[in-house]
C-alpha cells in the first residue's frame, strides 16, 4: 500500500490565503454596500427580508460544518480526519457571524421588527388573540435574549473545537482528542438545540401562527446539505490551488459525497415529504397556511425546482458510485447542490401571505383570488443574488483568515494515518 | 461453452491450493498469478485484504445496476397498485372490467400523487433489498452445496490464519507440472492438490 509522505505535501496556505483573505473580503463587503445601494428596487422591508436569507445561507453553512466536527469526535471517525480541519475552520466564522446579524437586530430592538416578524408588531398582535397568546415567547425581549445566547454558544463550540485542535498539530498531544471527544455528547445536544431554536424563531416565526415540529429538522437538513456541497467545493479549489493534493484522496471526496448524498439529498427529501404530507393529509387552515403561498404563482415552480433539482436529478447523479469517486464530477455536483441550497432558503424566508388575506378570506378560492393580483409571486430582485452571493463570499474571506495560521490537516492527530490509508470498498 | 479442461496424467486434479501466511504475502504472489494471465483462480483469506480487488484484476460487481433496476420495478408496481385499486373504471384487455375502491378520504382526489408516495418508498426499499439478496445469491453462484475446498481439512484454516491462492484445472493455461512449478516459484508453505 502506499503511504502518503505529508511532508512533502502543501500543507499551508501560504500567501494564497491572504490573497483569497482580501480579494474574496473585499468583494464580499462591496457586494453588501452594492445591494444596500440597490434596496430602492424591493423597497426596505423587501430588503431586510433578503438580508435574512443571505444571513441564513451563511449561518446554515456553518452550522452544518460545526454539527460534521462534533458529530467526527462523537463518533471517534478515522476516516475524516484529513477533511476535519477544513470543517473546523469554516465553522469558526460562527465567531463572527453575529455582526451580520445585526441589521435585523437592531430593525428589532428600535421596534420595526413587525416588517419583518408579524408577531413583532404591538398592533397586530393586540388585535389578535392567537398571537397574543404566543406573546410570552414571541416577544422582542426573549427574542434578543435567545439571538445573544444562541450566537455565544456557537462561537465557544466552534472556538474550542477550532482552537484545541490547531493546538494539537503543535503540541501533539493525544490528550486533546480525548477532550473533544468526551465533550462531544454535550456539544451535539447543544447544536442540536440551538439549531432548533434558530430555525423557529428566524424562519418559522417570520409567519407565526403556523407550526411544525419537524421544522427545527427541516433547517439541518438544510445546513448539511449547504455545508457538504462548500466543503466539496472548497476543497476541490484548494487541490487546484496545489494544497493538500495528497492527504486528502478520492476516498475522501467519495465519503463526503456519501454524505451529501444521505443528508442533503435523500434525507432532505424524507422529512421535507414528511412534513408536506401531515400538512396535506389533515389539510387544516392554520397548518396548510405556510404551503399555501409556497404553491401560488410562480412561487409554484420554485417549489417543482426543489423537488426535481434538489430531489430527483441530484439523486438519480449522486447514486452511483462512480460520480462520487471523480473529483471534478463531485465539485460539480456540489456546486449544483450549493445553487439549489440558496434556492431552498430563498424558498423558505421570501414567500409570505399577508396576515390579513389569510383572516379575511373564508374559502381556499377566496383566499386564492385575494392574494394573486397582489403580484406576491417569485420576481426577480438583484438583492436577492448579491446578498447571498458577497456573504459566501465573505464566509469565504473568513474561513482563509482561520485557516492560513494553521495546517490544513490536523498533522498531530491519533488518527491521521487511519485516514490518510483510509480506502472505502 | 465451457471448454473441456486440458487434462493429462491424473485426471483427479480441481486445481492447486498454494498456501500464504500474511496479507502482504499472498498481495504479492496474487500479483504474479493476474501477470502469467490465469483467469479461473481466486485468493481465500480470513478477512478482507485491502487492495487485493485491483491486484488480482476484479471487475467491479453490476449488482449495483441490477438493484437499480429493481427499485425502480418496486415504485413502478406501488404506482400501479395504487393507480389501478383507486381507479374509477378500467376495462382491463377490453375483456375484464374492473372498478376500484372509491374511498374518497378527506377530500382528496381518487388518483392523488402526495398520498401515493409511503407506499412507492416502501415498494423501492423493499423490492431493492430482495433484488440485493437475491442477486448477490445468484451472481455467487450460491447456495452452493459443495465445493473442491471444503474437502481439504488443511485449507480449514482459511477461516483462520491462512491465506491461499487457488488455481483451478479448468484455466486454459493450467498445465500439471507448470502450473506445480508455477506456484512453487512463489514462495508458498506448502501445495496442495485438490480433488474435485
Amino acid at each position: 500500500m502506499k503511504r502518503i509522505d505529508l511532508s512533502r505535501d502543501n500543507l499551508a496556505l501560504g500567501s494564497f490565503g491572504g490573497t483569497v483573505f482580501v480579494v474574496s473580503g473585499v468583494l464580499g463587503l462591496a457586494g453588501l454596500g452594492a445591494s444596500y445601494g440597490l434596496k430602492g428596487i424591493g423597497g426596505s422591508d423587501a430588503f431586510m427580508k433578503s438580508w435574512l436569507f443571505a444571513f441564513l445561507v451563511v449561518l446554515a453553512v456553518c452550522l452544518g460544518a460545526l454539527f460534521f466536527t462534533i458529530l467526527q469526535h462523537l463518533t471517534k471517525a478515522g476516516w475524516s480526519v484529513a477533511v476535519r480541519r477544513i470543517s473546523e475552520g469554516i465553522a469558526v466564522n460562527l465567531s463572527w457571524i453575529w455582526v451580520l446579524f445585526i441589521p435585523i437586530f437592531v430593525l428589532m430592538v428600535t421596534g420595526n421588527g413587525g416588517h419583518l416578524f408579524p408577531w413583532a408588531d404591538p398592533d397586530l398582535v393586540a388585535h389578535d388573540h392567537l398571537l397574543h397568546e404566543k406573546a410570552p415567547y414571541l416577544n422582542v425581549t426573549f427574542w434578543s435574549i435567545r439571538a445573544v445566547i444562541l450566537f455565544v454558544i456557537w462561537a465557544l463550540l466552534a472556538r474550542f473545537y477550532f482552537g484545541l485542535s490547531c493546538r494539537q498539530d503543535s503540541t501533539g498531544d493525544a490528550r486533546s482528542t480525548t477532550t473533544m471527544q468526551w465533550c462531544a455528547p454535550l456539544a451535539m445536544i447543544l447544536y442540536a438545540l440551538t439549531q432548533t431554536i434558530a430555525s423557529y424563531d428566524w424562519i418559522m416565526s417570520l409567519q407565526p401562527k403556523w407550526f411544525s415540529t419537524m421544522f427545527g429538522v427541516y433547517f439541518f437538513a438544510v445546513s448539511v446539505t449547504g455545508f457538504f456541497s462548500c466543503i466539496l467545493v472548497l476543497i476541490f479549489f484548494l487541490q487546484k490551488s496545489g494544497r493538500v493534493r495528497e492527504a486528502i484522496t478520492r476516498e475522501h471526496y467519495h465519503d463526503l459525497g456519501k454524505l451529501l448524498f444521505g443528508f442533503g439529498v435523500v434525507f432532505w427529501a424524507y422529512i421535507g415529504y414528511s412534513q408536506y404530507m401531515l400538512i396535506w393529509y389533515a389539510n387544516i387552515p392554520i397548518e396548510t397556511s405556510w404551503f399555501f403561498p409556497r404553491q401560488l404563482g410562480s412561487w409554484y415552480w420554485v417549489s417543482m425546482l426543489l423537488i426535481y433539482g434538489h430531489f430527483i436529478l441530484p439523486f438519480l447523479l449522486l447514486v452511483t458510485r462512480w460520480t462520487k469517486r471523480f473529483k471534478g464530477s463531485i465539485a460539480l455536483i456540489a456546486g449544483w447542490m450549493i445553487f439549489i441550497f440558496c434556492v431552498d432558503v430563498y424558498w423558505l424566508v421570501i414567500p409570505s401571505v399577508p396576515e390579513v388575506a389569510l383572516a379575511g378570506a373564508e374559502s381556499y378560492d377566496q383566499l386564492v383570488e385575494a392574494v394573486t393580483p397582489a403580484s406576491l409571486g417569485w420576481q426577480l430582485n438583484a438583492v436577492d443574488f448579491l446578498l447571498p452571493l458577497s456573504m459566501l463570499s465573505l464566509l469565504l474571506s473568513g474561513t482563509m483568515f482561520s485557516l492560513r495560521r494553521c495546517s490544513l490537516v490536523p498533522i498531530s492527530d491519533p488518527r491521521l494515518e487511519e485516514s490518510l490509508a483510509f480506502e472505502n470498498f | 461453452m465451457s471448454q473441456a479442461p486440458h487434462l493429462n496424467t491424473s485426471e483427479q486434479i480441481w486445481g492447486y491450493a498454494a498456501e500464504f501466511t500474511s496479507p502482504a504475502a499472498i498481495t504479492h504472489a496474487a500479483r504474479k498469478v493476474a501477470d502469467a494471465g490465469y483467469r479461473w483462480w481466486d485468493c481465500h483469506t480470513p478477512f478482507p485484504v485491502h487492495g487485493l480487488d485491483t491486484v488480482m484484476g476484479v471487475k467491479p460487481t453490476i449488482l449495483p445496476i441490477i438493484v437499480f433496476f429493481g427499485g425502480l420495478t418496486g415504485m413502478m408496481l406501488a404506482i400501479f397498485l395504487q393507480v389501478f385499486t383507486n381507479s374509477l373504471e378500467i376495462d382491463l384487455w377490453a375483456i375484464v372490467p374492473v372498478i376500484g375502491y372509491q374511498f374518497e378520504v378527506s377530500g382528496k382526489p381518487l388518483i392523488s400523487g402526495p398520498a401515493f408516495v409511503p407506499v412507492m418508498f416502501e415498494l423501492t426499499v423493499l423490492v431493492s433489498a430482495l433484488t440485493t439478496v437475491g442477486a448477490m445469491l445468484v451472481l455467487n453462484g450460491l447456495p452452493c452445496l459443495y465445493h473442491p475446498v471444503l474437502k481439504s481439512t488443511k485449507l480449514a484454516r482459511i477461516t483462520d490464519d491462512r491465506f491461499y491462492i487457488i488455481i483451478e484445472a479448468r484455466d486454459p493455461k493450467f498445465t500439471d507440472e507448470a502450473t506445480r512449478t508455477f506456484l512453487e516459484s512463489l514462495g508458498p508453505e506448502s501445495i496442495e492438490s485438490l480433488e474435485p
